[in-house]
């Protein structure tokens, strides 16, 4: 079954973002929908220094049966990118919420955090998908 | 309404990924299909294609209704337990459905269709039966099992009595055993590049060996690793490397197409010498990736910034730990060409249809 970590905030579009205490945000996409979309095998990430609107597309996951784009959850610049995910994209369907992370941001404004879902509020939207 | 196979039960008690493949609710995958897929490139594997159809024709003129009906020619099946693929054309040469077809008697084969082929394929063979002496039957009370692998043949010793495990390791490639009086066929044939058998038999005998495989710890596999296996492997996928209208000759199917006989007129037969006559314009390739990502069907092709063609079947390959796909393109001398992925244009090799 997926798992639905308290302390994270989500996205309809099954992006999960966790805010560390120098107040950039860590993210990845949910252990719903790396295991809807199968075993991993490309992950195009964004690069370093990249300037990104909230909605943005930010980087793209390709597992055996699709091609599927992960969506700046949130507006900021990109501080670090996961490069293990290069040669190693299945981080993702192991660890979707510690290894598998796709990239750091440093939000323009931690106040947009507010608008994103809460772990019970993110598995109600899935619930009602199926 | 969506159709399960016998075997449903058996998918939910192995943690199946369900989908719908042509109408039947079926495996995708068992948790990883890239597992799966190694399992059987390393080991052995164990596939439910009882979606696929069995036909049975019978009858004093079934093999001259079958060298009329099929592009190969069943006369080369000279014994009982002799098989061939071979694809059912259109008059225009298109393929209607590729299919095995399994000599049990001069008057009595099997075919094993598509499954989402089955209602068409019958219909057709039926319109094209009214001068022949012959009857078919959809079988809907066999199963149909794939056990695939450099293991499979050794692990049939403890699934089978030994004297039937020992006849089976002894038949060459595309021959079957018919174990009497039960019908249950087993023949080494398969759809992944490794040596195997596919195996028709009753829905109770199907569950029986089912179960006991995997007490033994044989890998359920979804159709997720049948496909990449079958695409690593150069075999075509019905529907998406050919179809009613594209012969067997540009899809990389000639050797199937048997112009031996001369005299032998076969559906589809004088589309295809005027096709050849007129010279191909049209070949089925392989393609490796060489830039990052992955390719997929129906992406487009440029050779020279021409566009050419799409991409038919494509995806990952675990076993080469690249992207592979076939691509269908004109006849060229190029050596490379550039797929459309994600509004960027990548650069990928020409190869054989073949990548293992």
């Amino acid at each position: 079954m997926s798992d639905f970590p308290r302390e994270l905030h989500y996205t309809e579009s099954h992006e999960w973002v966790r805010l560390e205490s120098d107040d950039t945000v860590v993210i990845g996409i949910t252990d719903h929908a790396q295991h809807e979309l199968g075993d991993l095998v490309f992950v195009e990430l964004p690069e370093t220094n990249d300037v990104l609107e909230k909605g943005d597309e930010m980087a793209v996951v390709e597992s055996v049966k699709t091609a599927a784009d992960v969506y700046a959850p949130i507006s900021g610049k990109i501080v670090e990118i996961n490069v293990q995910l290069e040669s190693r994209p299945q981080l993702i369907n192991e660890d979707a919420y510690g290894n598998g992370w796709i990239c750091r941001i440093k939000p323009d404004n931690l106040d947009e955090l507010d608008e994103l879902l809460n772990a019970d509020q993110y598995e109600k939207t899935i619930s009602e998908e199926h | 309404m969506s159709k399960k196979t016998p075997l449903y039960d058996q998918h939910l008690k192995s943690k199946a990924l369900i989908v719908d493949f042509s109408g039947w609710q079926m495996p995708l995958h068992y948790g990883s299909q890239i597992q799966e897929h190694h399992a059987v490139r390393n080991r052995v594997g164990l596939f439910d294609v009882s979606h696929m159809g069995v036909v049975t024709i019978t009858g004093k003129d079934t093999v001259g209704y079958l060298r009329f009906l099929l592009a190969n020619d069943v006369a080369k099946l000279k014994n009982t337990g002799d098989a061939l693929y071979s694809c059912m054309l259109n008059e225009n040469g298109g393929v209607i459905d590729d299919l095995i077809a399994y000599r049990f008697s001069e008057s009595h084969f099997k075919l094993v269709i598509n499954a989402g082929c089955r209602e068409k394929d019958v219909a057709w063979m039926q319109l094209q039966a009214k001068n022949f002496s012959v009857q078919l039957k959809l079988r809907d009370d066999l199963c149909l099992l794939a056990l695939q692998g450099p293991d499979a043949i050794a692990m049939l010793e403890n699934i089978f009595d030994k004297n039937i495990a020992e006849k089976i390791a002894q038949l060459k490639p595309f021959q079957f055993y018919d174990v009497t009086p039960t019908p249950t066929t087993i023949a080494r044939t398969g759809y992944t590049g490794e040596s195997g058998v596919e195996m028709m038999l009753p829905t109770q005998a199907a569950i029986a060996i089912w179960e006991k495989c995997i007490a033994l710890g044989i890998q359920p596999c979804g159709l997720g690793a049948r496909d990449t296996l079958r695409l690593e492997a150069g075999l075509n996928l019905y529907g998406a490397d050919m179809n009613e209208n594209t012969s067997p000759l540009i899809s990389n199917l000639s050797w199937t197409v048997s112009f031996r006989d001369e005299a032998r007129e076969f559906i589809g037969k004088k589309a295809l010498l005027k096709e050849k006559q007129n010279g191909l314009s049209q070949q089925l390739v392989g393609l490796i990736l060489e830039d990052k990502g992955i390719l997929r069907n129906h992406q487009k092709i440029k050779i020279n910034n021409n566009s050419v063609g799409e991409i038919t079947s494509g995806g990952f390959s675990p076993t080469l730990n690249k992207s592979i796909a076939f691509a269908r393109i004109p006849m060229t001398t190029a050596e490379k060409v550039l797929v459309e992925r994600r509004g960027e244009w990548l650069s990928a090799k020409i190869v054989k249809p073949k990548f293992i």
